[in-house]
């Protein structure tokens, strides 16, 4: 896959979870476009371009960043405040999915500009049914800002 | 079941709040729907001053962009601003597609942009996918005090 082409980071430690995830993604046409980082430092390496993902460009960000909170190495908080915190990255939709009930951290993922904070279902269907509705609202009800100069003409071929 | 949510509309078109109004009554989240024309109202609203001063702290804000007074990046750019309000997530529901006001409203803390349809049957479809997606499966911010 064309990492300049991807609609939706997936970032989440859970092997579990991120299964889940790409299935309901597959079943609704979502998931073609799907990059998956497996700890907050990864995910950053990938949204700022640097490290292994260093020839990606600022230019093609994903459409949606769907963030798990704990993870290994940075957590979920912390990718959250720096793509919000720098001018390049701050208009990228951010979905934290967490299995966290404390209503501390959804007040924190507000305050730092997250773009909606939803709990992880414990039921797997329920859990597809979220991942469905959320990938069709963000990917297909909103729409995403797009940052690079001009127009996406590469989207017609081939 | 999760309780009713409070959603402030602020739009200066009255056919379209009368339009969400229809859409939201079908659906099944019980929210309800409380509305302003123009920036300088969903100020005073948010703010509880003069004849809001009983009005509720809204759950989602529904913001159109071009309004009379006060304009929809102007509202964002004070809720953003104001500590007891940036946490209230603001859906920008706009007929623009212009690039600029798309990315304007991500960078000063939109929560999301949705383009306002010509269609009617769209326009209830985009209204009832709002809904279903902020008031059935997002954790919305503690309302506070």
């Amino acid at each position: 896959m064309n990492e300049n082409e991807v609609d939706i980071l997936l970032v989440d430690d859970s092997q579990e979870d991120v299964e889940l995830t790409l299935h309901a993604l597959r079943t609704e046409g979502l998931a073609n476009h799907v990059f998956i980082a497996r700890d907050g430092e990864e995910a950053l390496d990938f949204l700022f371009c640097t490290g292994p993902h260093a020839q990606r460009s600022f230019d093609h960000p994903p459409k949606l960043v769907l963030l798990d909170l704990k993870m290994p190495k940075v957590d979920g908080m912390q990718v959250l405040k720096q793509i919000k915190d720098d001018a390049r990255t701050k208009t990228i939709p951010v979905v934290l999915m967490t299995s966290s009930r404390e209503e501390r951290d959804m007040a924190e993922g507000y305050e730092l500009g997250v773009n909606s904070y939803i709990q992880k279902p414990v039921d797997c269907d329920e859990f597809r049914k979220v991942v469905k509705l959320l990938g069709l609202y963000w990917l297909v009800t909103n729409r995403p800002p797009i940052t690079n100069a001009t127009p996406q003409v590469a989207k017609q071929a081939p | 079941m999760k309780p009713a949510s409070d959603l402030l509309m602020v739009d200066d078109n009255p056919a379209d709040v009368a339009l969400v109004c229809e859409a939201l009554a079908a659906n099944k989240h019980r929210s309800r729907l409380h509305s302003v024309g123009d920036g300088v109202e969903a100020m005073a609203f948010l703010n509880h001053r003069d004849k809001y001063a009983n009005a509720i702290r809204p759950d989602l804000v529904i913001l159109d962009l071009n309004l009379p007074k006060k304009d929809g990046l102007a509202v964002l750019t004070a809720m953003k601003a104001a500590p007891d309000l940036r946490q209230i997530p603001v859906v920008i529901f706009s007929t623009s597609l212009l690039r600029k006001d798309i990315v304007r409203s991500y960078d000063l803390g939109a929560n999301c942009y949705v383009s306002k349809p010509g269609n009617l049957n769209d326009f209830f479809f985009a209204v009832k996918s709002m809904e279903e997606f902020w008031f059935g499966f997002v954790n919305l911010p503690p309302r506070g005090e």
